[in-house]
């Protein structure tokens, strides 16, 4: 077995733009998807009535279907109703969708683990609601969500990969591609491999370490 | 469309009943290993032997970093050129869900084992017990319930991976949709129908995991 290194080469370019591409579905999915979070997380820490159920009833839906099923459903389903969307755009709404829910879940616990004593110390001291929110509750429940936002950030990322299943030129499609258009199975598996270590590796690993570095970073404990 | 959707879905049911077996059956299969794997992998973790934790750390980091459908790539395509061996693609999304799943399982039941006080083992192996006897009497029985919710967790996580299955070419539940896709142009209808069939297979877990941790995070 020959190791075709000039193939490997000529390929180089556009692996580079495959994980521009991976980078930037996943930078746009989660910018949007911790969007979608903050404003469900504030219905959901405010209690508003009736939209609260619907983000419960959305998050409950998004968490429990697989992203496949998603993205396929935004791809091959909705033009059949007359909304046509390109590749690329299913993949951040699809991805949105489902990121959305698990930032949701996470912005929440971190507003939970925020102690009571916390929110009663500022009440007694006159702090009106939204006082309590913007100066006590939000500053706690961001450095308490830090790791699973990071956790999920990561998670996020790598679900990248399932949006090659919709044509988008990231990293699996282009390898996907090559080994379809000249059977160069062995090289495109290597190079594949080699960009999904060096990208994915280095943040699991900084995540393991950043979990055991902030538990001991909260406040007022 | 309302009548003639059903009338399709009901004209489909054999259909769609084969490709949901073959999803359940890679499931299924995923998660009974994976769980015997997760056990092992844990309780293996749990003997603080150097020269074990070091291989099965490498193991648990290359497949929590690197994504399944990845590992299902190298695998389908991989071991063919690799191994010299052609795996058909249902066992190759077994073996690679297993791996995967077996790492997430794996980590859960160590937390747990590390979570009991030492006095536990030591108390085991000063009456006495064989190895053996000490996990299967004492350690592991006293983590159950700490386990169990968030195991079920990976359960509905190999569920939804099991997806996956299809872009390797398993014809499976999704593949089989897509075939009644193109006969009928359905595909809102078909859609749907997985959509809801992955729903109702995992929400029912994700709810008994949530009750589970509930009553027993007191115990």
């Amino acid at each position: 077995m020959n190791f075709d290194w000039n193939f490997v080469l000529s390929t180089l370019p556009a692996f580079g733009r495959a994980v521009l591409v991976t980078l930037q579905v996943g930078a746009i999915a989660i910018a949007t998807s911790l969007l979608v979070a903050l404003v469900n997380a504030s219905i959901l820490v405010l209690r508003v009535p009736l939209l609260q159920r619907l983000v419960g009833l959305y998050v409950e839906v998004a968490r429990n279907t697989p992203l496949l099923i998603q993205l396929f459903f935004i791809y091959f389903a909705l033009p059949s109703v007359g909304i046509r969307i390109s590749g690329f755009s299913s993949a951040i709404i699809a991805m949105t969708f489902l990121g959305g829910a698990y930032l949701t879940e996470v912005l929440r616990a971190g507003v939970e683990a925020v102690p009571k004593a916390q929110i009663e110390s500022g009440l007694s001291i006159g702090l009106s609601r939204w006082q309590l929110l913007r100066h006590v509750i939000l500053p706690q429940a961001g450095i308490l969500s830090l790791p699973a936002l990071f956790a999920n950030f990561i998670f996020l990322l790598k679900e990248t990969t399932v949006v090659s299943a919709v044509a988008v030129p990231e990293i699996l499609y282009t390898t996907k591609n090559y080994i379809a258009m000249y059977y160069k199975t062995y090289e495109m598996l290597a190079v594949m491999t080699a960009l999904c270590v060096l990208l994915f590796l280095p943040l699991s690993l900084l995540l393991a370490y950043l979990e055991r570095r902030l538990q001991h970073g909260q406040f007022g404990s | 469309m309302a009548s003639s959707g059903l009338e399709l879905l009901w004209l489909s049911a054999p259909q769609l009943a084969r490709g949901a077996w073959e999803t359940l059956s890679i499931s299924a299969s995923a998660i009974a290993f994976s769980t015997l794997g997760g056990v092992l992998y844990g309780v293996l973790r749990s003997l603080g032997k150097r020269w074990l934790d070091v291989p099965l750390r490498v193991y648990l980091e290359l497949f929590r970093a690197i994504p399944v459908l990845v590992w299902l790539y190298l695998f389908f395509f991989g071991l063919p050129i690799f191994a010299g061996i052609s795996v058909p693609s249902f066992w190759c999304a077994v073996l690679v869900l297993t791996l995967w799943g077996a790492s997430e399982v794996g980590e859960v039941v160590r937390g747990g084992l590390r979570s009991l006080p030492r006095g536990q083992r030591e108390a085991g192996l000063a009456i006495g017990l064989s190895a053996v006897q000490l996990y299967h009497e004492v350690l592991l029985p006293q983590v159950l319930k700490r386990i169990t919710p968030p195991t079920i967790n990976v359960y509905t996580r190999i569920i939804k991976t099991s997806s996956l299955a299809v872009l390797i070419g398993v014809v499976d539940v999704i593949k089989v949709g897509q075939q009644i896709i193109e006969r009928t142009y359905e595909s809102v209808l078909i859609y749907g129908f997985l959509f809801l069939f992955f729903f109702f297979l995992c929400y029912p877990l994700s709810a008994a995991s949530r009750v589970l941790e509930r009553r027993w995070s007191h115990a």
